[in-house]
């Protein structure tokens, strides 16, 4: 049991970690209706403003909340190029994400930082008493379920509803007095901050910021997502968001038995893109399927 | 009080297939004053109700809701001033949220927008009380996503929402025509009776002529842009199906040799 415990902390603290920036990606996808592609360029974002902050001997608390900041930044411009510039989505998107490989560069000034000696979030957790082996485990369950139930609590203010009323019918709630540009900006924001913030946080935990390490941020978020949705539903909002982060933690089990069943690491993005594929695609596959019987 | 003056617009203006929508409508609407707009398709009459609900900025004149002036104000700044319904069921309403979110959306039309729950147990009440008036049951179905209503109970739901805040002037646009007839009726009667009880300034747009006969003070033909019938009280009571169509005739009629004398 012991055993299985120990083996299994690795991907149950990764479903955590990650599954902060998965609350961020349903806040675009889900609530706002919006394919947001930034996620790809803020979750290094977040890791590369914490990690050289914490290089740079900040307080690794205040580090982790300017990489958050960070993303919020990220997330107004995607929303501004939308809504202003009038961009398409997926390309506003886009644009953010490829100039924030650029940033990520400038900010940290190399390819890679590694924290394995400096004082971080995680090793200042690691070091106090309390929860011994699992306290990492615990620190990242108390965060993500916090966002969760802050996320739960704005969701069902006027404010959050009128952000959720905007990804459902964005005409009627325009035509109710809500300026759907400034709620956009708003919501993207804030999914961007979240992704930045588990960013920073997975920086920490795996011990180095990457700039590749955003790539296929958006996809695996999108299959946590649909793995939620599937296993634990979606009927309210109290709901969708615990199954969030059950979906992110499932995802990354599955991830961890993938790769222990002798998997290539590499294969994992295929992987997951066909899972995602699939779940998008069973709608319609049905019908097909039920017109040609 | 709505008041239109002079309102011109022109779609793709400057470009080959521009097309004058609006061509100089002036209309001036009291106080609770309830208007029939009838009109053939593209006579100007969803361009009209999209310049009063603030969609675009007209070319050229003025609308001007209570006295205040509201052309360049964009939509979401002048919603508190105007209620719309459409004549799409889904259009009105957000289907993934429940019947009691979407009202209290509604309540809230053009106020601010902050962190207090949507729902209290006060705004819970009070929306139970006011839905009840649909007679339709919803008041026991307020936790129900409104995407399972059926068509009429959406429009009837919508209906009640762009009134629940009162606003000056409520648009309604065909808003019965996608509905069966028993369930029209009750649309209509509801209409009617929520405008009258809020002295709603109405402008409803339809193509049902019975309608726009039986219906309200007063009746307006638009043709080719322009408002070519204004009628009220006695004489608006006196008008006939048959008449009102023939009226129809001879404006499109006029517009037709005027056509035909330019290409000839």
């Amino acid at each position: 049991m012991a055993v299985l415990a120990a083996l299994l902390s690795g991907p149950l603290e990764q479903g955590l970690a990650y599954g902060i920036m998965v609350l961020g990606v349903y806040l675009s996808f889900r609530i706002l209706n919006f394919a947001d592609l930034t996620v790809d360029g803020s979750f290094p974002l977040g890791g590369a403003v914490a990690a050289t902050l914490v290089v740079a001997g900040v307080n690794p608390a205040l580090a982790t909340a300017a990489g958050f900041g960070a993303g919020l930044l990220a997330g107004a411009a995607t929303a501004f190029l939308a809504t202003k510039a009038r961009i398409a989505p997926l390309l506003a998107g886009i644009l953010t994400m490829t100039a924030l490989y650029s940033i990520n560069l400038r900010v940290m000034g190399r390819a890679n930082i590694q924290l394995l000696r400096q004082t971080t979030l995680v090793s200042l957790v690691q070091d106090q008493a309390l929860g011994g082996d699992y306290a990492v485990l615990l620190f990242l369950a108390v965060a993500a379920i916090a966002l969760a139930a802050v996320l739960w609590w704005f969701l069902r203010t006027s404010l959050g509803s009128a952000l959720r009323a905007v990804g459902d019918n964005e005409d009627m709630i325009r035509s109710l007095g809500v300026d759907t540009d400034l709620a956009k900006v708003l919501g993207l924001a804030l999914s961007n901050g979240l992704v930045a913030l588990s960013g920073a946080l997975v920086a920490q935990y795996q011990g180095f910021a990457d700039v590749g390490m955003g790539i296929g941020t958006i996809v695996a978020g999108l299959a946590s997502v649909i793995v939620g949705e599937v296993v634990v539903g979606e009927a309210t909002v109290g709901r969708a968001l615990a199954g969030v982060l059950a979906g992110s933690v499932i995802y990354r089990l599955a991830v961890f038995a993938a790769l222990r069943a002798g998997f290539a690491p590499t294969d994992l993005k295929l992987m997951t893109a066909l899972l995602v594929i699939l779940a998008l695609a069973t709608p319609r596959l049905k019908r097909v399927l039920r017109l040609a019987s | 009080m709505l008041e239109l003056i002079n309102l011109t617009h022109t779609f793709e203006r400057g470009t080959p297939v521009e097309k004058p929508a609006l061509r100089g409508v002036s209309l001036r609407l009291g106080p609770g004053e309830f208007a029939c707009l009838v009109g053939s398709n593209g006579a100007g009459k969803s361009t009209l109700l999209n310049a009063v609900a603030g969609t675009y900025v007209p070319d050229s004149g003025r609308v001007l809701i209570d006295g205040k002036d509201v052309t360049r104000l964009p939509e979401h700044r002048r919603a508190r001033l105007v209620g719309r319904v459409f004549q799409n069921p889904l259009q009105g309403t957000a289907p993934n949220m429940t019947v009691a979110e979407n009202l209290s959306l509604a309540a809230d039309r053009g106020g601010r927008r902050g962190l207090g729950p949507l729902l209290g147990a006060q705004r819970w009440a009070w929306l139970r009380e006011r839905v009840s008036v649909l007679g339709l049951g919803l008041e026991d179905r307020l936790g129900t996503r409104v995407g399972l209503l059926s068509g009429g109970q959406r429009q009837a739901l919508t209906l009640l929402m762009a009134t629940l805040a009162r606003p000056q002037v409520l648009l309604l646009d065909e808003h019965t025509a996608a509905l069966d007839p028993a369930t029209a009726e009750r649309v209509v009667e509801l209409t009617t009776r929520l405008a009258e009880e809020l002295g709603l300034t109405t402008l409803m747009v339809t193509h049902n002529l019975d309608q726009a006969i039986s219906l309200g003070h007063r009746l307006l033909m638009m043709h080719d842009g322009q408002v070519v019938l204004d009628v009220k009280g006695q004489q608006k009571s006196s008008l006939t199906v048959g008449g009102l169509r023939s009226e129809f005739e001879r404006v499109r009629g006029v517009a037709f040799s005027y056509d035909r004398a330019v290409l000839a």
